[in-house]
């Protein structure tokens, strides 16, 4: 079955007519020179997004999300592949674990899910998972990471390091010195001085990322830094590309766009970690974005339920969603303001995460031969967020209210259309 | 003023509004019949989630002068320690037609929480909560200053005050500097340095880890409880060192002008942060703190729920 999207712009560049074949980009040719199937009059085309940091919260916690709700989120918001994060419970510490995380993946058919294995067992941080059996399961774990706890033992992180090695495999640290942040609520700061918030210092980010990149330098192993929060953490990345490291990094689209002064409300919505930094945090993490020093776009779509987020803010949960506002977020902060252009979005949200996810199948550019995976973004019209206007199961969304710009059209998963706007 | 939850909620004119009912409250403590019908048939609820005697029948002291009806739900012996949310709580009470809710809370910024939900339409009073604020104990100690340094009248412009002790973790002194401030006095924190937060050079004030120059001149030293669990995590060597550098003893008192005044928000650890001979001696006014702490708080019920035509019906 053939299908045709007609009069659509890819990487916003000149106006095409993509033909799609059996889940295969088959031809590509001058626009409205075909039977159009799917008009894309005023959209761009890009490569479907991928994300390397999602927490689909099933099996364990299916009351906040589960991966169908999850993948359907993903779609929505462009994605055609997320990896999902491992502190589930069961924790994603084995091969059964990452195989039926997978299989429901494939099963819910939104998006493509790619587990994201245990560093060590049940996230203790003392004992190294069977990354190995992860690895060679049908899963193919090419990410290992017990985010949301840091792997602070620096022999048990350099062992990992290297083992990973073996399978070209990375290992995504959550970087937070665990000592300096017992009981940390915000950002420390001016903001957590006046409000009486336990403080995050950006220095426990920061020296586990000097130590990392050094241990990924002595073993000659493959590193990436989960959500850079701090301008420090943006000038230590760069220091070890510039040594040749083999480092990525990631920023979440909540880093570019909110800051700690969102915590004067003391609305829990903007409890997240690593914790929303200030503007000056913030304006560093989009240059490292656009000079590519930050590599890729990761959401660190964290849903939770109400009761996790209606409560103190220090007995609140840490975490937001952020699947279907990512794309609008990337285009209002770093596209409209002219430091990205939308060949660079599909690099940091497509490309580079695939990459470093070790997935060939997606990330690829908009090309014949290529898998139809396929996201189809109007730039242009404003959207006030609705927190009720989703498709996961929580609604713990900080940008509720906000006016963004864009909103996705289409999402193709190898040819099959996975979301669609009404008004498309 | 519908709530009260921070000591910034207050301008000028407003905190002296409040001080100067406070002061014609107060004279109605000396009459043998301690109460006025102001608030007769009004609901106010102490809802405590932290232990603390001295606050909570301050408050309920206040309330009852006013002939308000008053609920004291603590945390012990309720459904709250059952693990009940904060959120069905305030349900409960929005239920149970309360006026005015008057929280203590363990965790910081509770109390905006419950004023800036639509769980209660009552207004809220911050007793206290977490490491954050405690107006009412910054209104009752500007209260005792002005009576001591300004005779009780108008602002506290030009007052030269110390406060010392571990300003990281007090509501306390994040209160009085915000309203000391606005009340116009100048304000120096001592401290050692793990004990002040980072951040703490954008507050309106001065601030000196050596407690000896800081003293020197000044009208009033405000004395902040020290837990000695702190000195477990590091932020001072020994209660003995801590004592030394930053206690307040005899010799020390007399840094301050001749008539320099001795707070303390109680309760008191002595022989670390104060010595006995001061807590006691004649420049001493913590006693009397504290029974200025019901005429300020039945100043605060006052204005918040039938201030406005004088006399609630």
């Amino acid at each position: 079955m053939k299908t045709v999207i007609g009069n659509v712009r890819p990487l916003g560049g000149e106006a095409v007519d993509i033909e799609i074949s059996d889940g295969v980009i088959t031809q590509i040719a001058k626009a409205n020179s075909l039977q159009a199937d799917i008009d894309g009059k005023g959209l761009i085309a890009l490569p479907g997004l991928v994300d390397l940091h999602t927490h689909l919260r099933e099996p364990g916690r299916e009351d906040s999300e589960t991966v169908a709700t999850g993948t359907l989120a993903a779609a929505r918001g462009g994605f055609t592949a997320v990896h999902a994060m491992a502190n589930t419970t069961p924790v994603a510490d084995t091969a059964g674990v990452v195989e039926q995380i997978y299989r429901l993946g494939q099963e819910a058919g939104n998006c493509d899910v790619f587990p994201v294995g245990a560093v060590t067992q049940g996230l203790n941080g003392t004992a190294l998972s069977e990354l190995g059996a992860m690895a060679d399961s049908a899963a193919r774990v090419r990410v290992f990471s017990d985010d949301g706890k840091c792997v602070h033992d620096p022999v048990l992180m350099r062992r990992a390091l290297e083992y990973v090695k073996a399978f070209d495999g990375c290992i995504a640290q959550h970087a937070q010195e665990p000592k300096l942040t017992e009981d940390a609520q915000m950002n420390e700061g001016e903001v957590s001085s006046v409000l009486g918030l336990r403080g995050w210092p950006k220095v426990a980010e920061e020296a586990i990322i000097a130590r990392d990149v050094l241990l990924a330098e002595h073993v000659g192993a493959r590193l990436h830094v989960c959500h850079l929060s701090t301008a420090g953490s943006v000038e230590i990345i760069r220091w070890a590309k510039s040594r040749g490291i083999s480092v990525t990094a990631e920023v979440t689209p909540h880093h570019l766009l909110l800051t700690d002064e969102t915590a004067r409300s003391y609305n829990p919505v903007y409890k997240v970690n690593p914790p929303l930094r200030t503007m000056d945090d913030v304006t560093a993490l989009r240059a490292a974005l656009a000079d590519g020093t930050i590599d890729i776009v990761a959401t660190d779509h964290a849903p939770h339920p109400s009761e996790d987020k209606e409560c103190e803010w220090s007995a609140a949960a840490f975490g937001m969603v952020g699947l279907e506002t990512a794309l609008p977020i990337i285009n209002t902060t770093m596209v409209k303001t002219g430091l990205i252009k939308w060949s660079d979005v599909a690099r940091v949200m497509s490309q580079k995460p695939a990459e470093i996810g070790r997935v060939e199948t997606h990330g690829n550019e908009i090309a014949v031969g290529k898998p139809a995976n396929i996201v189809l973004f109007d730039p242009e019209t404003k959207v006030v967020v609705d927190r009720d206007d989703t498709a996961s199961k929580s609604n713990n969304n900080p940008f509720h209210a906000m006016e963004l710009l864009g909103r996705t059209a289409l999402t193709m998963l190898r040819g099959k259309t996975t979301y669609k706007a009404e008004w498309i | 003023m519908k709530h009260l939850l921070s000591a910034a909620d207050l301008n000028l004119d407003q905190a002296i509004e409040i001080l100067d009912t406070a002061a014609e409250l107060a004279r109605i403590a000396d009459r043998p019949v301690k109460k006025l019908p102001t608030l007769r048939g009004r609901t106010v609820v102490n809802l405590f989630f932290e232990d603390s005697t001295r606050t909570r029948t301050s408050f309920e002291a206040a309330a009852k002068r006013l002939s308000a009806d008053v609920i004291n739900f603590s945390a012990k012996g309720s459904s709250v320690s059952k693990g009940e949310s904060l959120k069905d709580t305030a349900l409960t009470l929005e239920a149970m037609g309360a006026d005015a809710v008057v929280i203590r809370h363990h965790a910081s910024g509770a109390p905006h929480l419950l004023a800036n939900s639509d769980w209660i339409a009552s207004s809220v009073v911050n007793a206290g909560d977490g490491t954050h604020e405690h107006p009412t104990q910054a209104l009752l100690d500007a209260f005792t200053l002005r009576k001591h340094l300004k005779n009780g009248q108008g602002s506290l412009d030009g007052v030269k005050i110390v406060i010392v002790g571990d300003v990281l973790h007090s509501r306390v002194a994040r209160s009085n500097v915000l309203l000391l401030k606005t009340l116009g006095a100048h304000v120096t924190l001592v401290a050692p340095p793990t004990l002040l937060p980072v951040g703490i050079e954008s507050w309106p004030c001065e601030f000196s880890y050596d407690l000896d120059s800081a003293l020197k001149g000044a009208d009033a030293v405000m004395m902040l409880r020290v837990q000695r669990e702190r000195m477990n995590a590091a932020f001072f060597p020994s209660a003995q060192e801590y004592s030394r550098r930053y206690g307040l003893d005899e010799s020390r008192a007399k840094l301050l002008a001749p008539h320099g005044i001795v707070m303390h928000p109680g309760p008191m650890n002595r022989g670390l942060e104060i010595a006995s001979k001061v807590a006691d001696g004649n420049r001493s006014v913590i006693v009397e703190q504290v029974s200025n702490g019901v005429s300020v708080r039945m100043a605060v019920l006052y204005l918040m729920l039938g201030g406005n035509d004088g006399v609630a019906e």
